[in-house]
C-alpha cells in the first residue's frame, strides 16, 4: 500500500490537501464563534398580590460573530423559584417540563458588524429571533448590551413576553397571583471562544 | 488540480454551512441527565399521614386543621358541624431534606413535635432510582387534665402522658397523575387506657393519589394496627380532594379518625363514622432572598 508509485503519492497528496482545506475551513469558522454554558436566565412576573420570580444559571449560548447568529437553550427544570411548591406547579401544570424540556431562542444579530471584538466598549444590539417555550415558537425582539473589555464578551438582554402566547394556561384560581405579562433578563458574564473541540 | 482544489473547497463550504444551522449542536451536553422526581403529592401529608413530600430550604408551611362530628348525626347535628377538633401546625424546612413541625390539637389539648428527613429520592436518568424513602420521628404530650382524658383515669404524670413514633415512608410517582406509598410505623404510648392495649403498636399506612387536573387530585390514606391495639379501635381511612390555589393547598375530605397527629389518629379512632375535615396549608418563604 505504501508503494512511492506515481498514483498513490497523488492520492495521498489529495487526500492531505482534502484534510487541510478541511481544518481551514472549521477553524476559520470556529474562531468567530463564542459559547457559554452559565448564562444566567431570570423572569419576573408582578401582581399587586403576588412577586414571582426564578433563576436558571446554566443556560447555554452560542454567539457567530460573522453571521450575526445567536443562540440559547435552557433546560425549564433548571429554574429555581423560592418555594419548592411553586417550581414544582411551575413544571407541572405552567410549562409541562416532562413534555417541553427546554426553552430556545434562535436569533440574529441585525447589527453585529459594529461589534469591534477587538475594541473595548459598550454596544447596543438589535437582536431578533424565535423564541420557543411550551412548544410554542413566536417572533420576539429584544434590545441587548454586549460589553467588550480585553477581549472577554459579556451581554445582558431584557425581553417582555406575553404568557398567553405561549400557550400556558393560568387558571381562575390563581389568575390574580400571576402576570399576564413575564420579564425575562438574560445575563452572560463570559463568552468563551469555540473551539473545534468543544 | 485545480479542478479538485475547487471541489474540495466548495464541499467543505457547504459542510459548514449546514454544520451554522443549528450554533448549540455539540455545544450542548447531550448525555441524558439525572432528574429527581419531585411533587409526588401536592402536600407534606397525604392527608392525616406523612407524604414523600418535603417542604424546601426555609420555607414555613401554616397549617389549620378541622375534623366535624359525624356526618350521621344528621341535621340535629348539622352534619357533624357543631362540633369541630383543630390542630394549628407549624412547619419549618430547614434543608431540602430536613424538615421540623410542631402543632398542637384541642383534642385532649395535646401538644406534638416530629422531625422528618428524606434519607433519598426518587430519581430518572443516569443513577435512577425507582423510589423515595423518608423517615419521620415525633413525640406528643397530653397537656389536658387526667379527668378529662380517655376512660377518665387517676391523675398521670408528665412520662404517663407522652407517646412516641417512628415511621418509614417509601412512595413512588408512577405518572404525572398516579403515587403510591407505603408506611409502617411504631407507636408507643407510656400509658394505654385500655387493659388490652399494648404500649407498643405496630400498624401498616398506606397512600394514593391519583390527580386529575393541573390543581386537583383524589388522596386517600389508611393505616392498620397490626398489633397492639384495642378492641375499640378501628382503622382510620381517610378520603379526600387536594385543591391547589397557588400558595394555599386545601385539603378537603372525609374521614373517621378525629385525631390529627399519630398517635390520635392511630389509637383514638373508635367508630367507622365518617366525618367531614380539611387541612388548610400556606407556605411562606423565610429568609433572605438569593438571587
Amino acid at each position: 500500500m505504501f508503494t512511492f508509485s506515481g498514483q498513490h503519492f497523488f492520492m495521498r497528496v489529495r487526500m492531505t490537501i482534502l484534510f487541510l482545506l478541511t481544518i481551514v475551513c472549521h477553524a476559520v469558522i470556529a474562531q468567530t464563534r463564542f459559547f457559554t454554558k452559565s448564562a444566567k436566565v431570570s423572569f419576573y412576573s408582578t401582581t399587586p398580590l403576588a412577586a414571582i420570580e426564578a433563576h436558571n444559571v446554566k443556560a447555554v449560548s452560542v454567539f457567530d460573530h460573522t453571521s450575526g447568529q445567536i443562540e440559547f437553550s435552557v433546560l425549564m427544570k433548571g429554574f429555581e423559584f423560592e418555594k419548592a411548591r411553586m417550581q414544582a406547579d411551575f413544571n407541572e401544570n405552567f410549562v409541562e417540563s416532562d413534555k417541553y424540556p427546554k426553552a430556545i431562542f434562535r436569533g440574529n444579530i441585525k447589527n453585529v458588524h459594529d461589534l469591534a471584538l477587538n475594541k473595548d466598549g459598550v454596544y447596543r444590539a438589535q437582536v431578533t429571533g424565535v423564541l420557543t417555550i411550551h412548544g410554542v415558537s413566536k417572533t420576539q425582539n429584544a434590545e441587548s448590551l454586549f460589553t467588550i473589555k480585553s477581549g472577554v464578551i459579556s451581554a445582558a438582554s431584557e425581553l417582555i413576553i406575553t404568557v398567553a402566547d405561549y400557550n400556558i394556561k393560568t387558571p381562575a384560581l390563581v389568575a390574580d397571583k400571576i402576570g399576564k405579562t413575564v420579564k425575562i433578563l438574560v445575563n452572560i458574564s463570559a463568552y468563551q471562544p469555540l473551539s473545534q473541540n468543544n | 488540480m485545480y479542478k479538485f482544489v475547487l471541489t474540495g473547497l466548495l464541499v467543505n463550504f457547504l459542510f459548514t454551512a449546514t454544520a451554522q444551522e443549528s450554533l448549540l449542536k455539540g455545544v450542548e451536553d447531550s448525555l441524558p441527565v439525572r432528574e429527581k422526581v419531585s411533587a409526588a403529592f401536592k402536600s407534606t401529608r397525604v392527608i392525616n399521614a406523612h407524604s414523600t413530600e418535603m417542604l424546601g430550604r426555609q420555607n414555613l408551611d401554616f397549617r389549620i386543621l378541622h375534623r366535624f362530628g359525624p356526618l350521621n348525626t344528621g341535621v340535629k347535628g348539622w352534619f357533624g358541624l357543631d362540633g369541630a377538633a383543630m390542630r394549628m401546625a407549624f412547619d419549618y424546612g430547614i434543608t431540602n431534606n430536613l424538615m421540623v413541625g410542631i402543632g398542637r390539637s384541642t383534642l385532649y389539648k395535646e401538644v406534638d413535635g416530629f422531625v422528618k428527613t428524606r434519607i433519598f429520592q426518587q430519581a430518572t436518568g443516569p443513577r435512577s432510582i425507582p423510589f423515595s424513602l423518608l423517615v419521620a420521628g415525633g413525640a406528643s404530650v397530653w397537656t389536658a387534665p387526667s379527668s378529662s382524658l380517655p376512660r377518665n383515669p387517676a391523675k398521670l404524670d408528665a412520662s404517663q402522658r407522652t407517646s412516641y413514633y417512628i415511621q418509614l415512608i417509601a412512595g413512588r410517582k408512577f405518572s404525572d397523575r398516579i403515587s403510591l406509598q407505603l408506611s409502617p410505623i411504631v407507636l408507643h404510648q407510656n400509658w394505654v387506657a385500655f387493659p388490652e392495649e399494648k404500649n407498643t403498636l405496630f400498624a401498616i399506612g398506606g397512600g394514593a393519589r391519583y390527580k386529575f387536573s393541573k390543581r386537583m387530585a383524589v388522596t386517600m390514606d389508611y393505616h392498620h394496627a397490626i398489633k397492639g391495639i384495642s378492641n375499640a379501635n378501628y382503622d382510620p381511612l381517610s378520603i379526600g380532594i387536594d385543591i391547589e390555589t397557588g400558595g394555599h393547598v386545601f385539603q378537603l375530605h372525609f374521614s373517621n379518625a378525629q385525631g390529627m397527629n399519630e398517635r390520635a389518629y392511630l389509637t383514638q379512632t373508635n367508630s367507622r363514622d365518617m366525618r367531614f375535615g380539611f387541612n388548610l396549608s400556606r407556605v411562606f418563604k423565610l429568609g433572605k432572598k438569593r438571587s
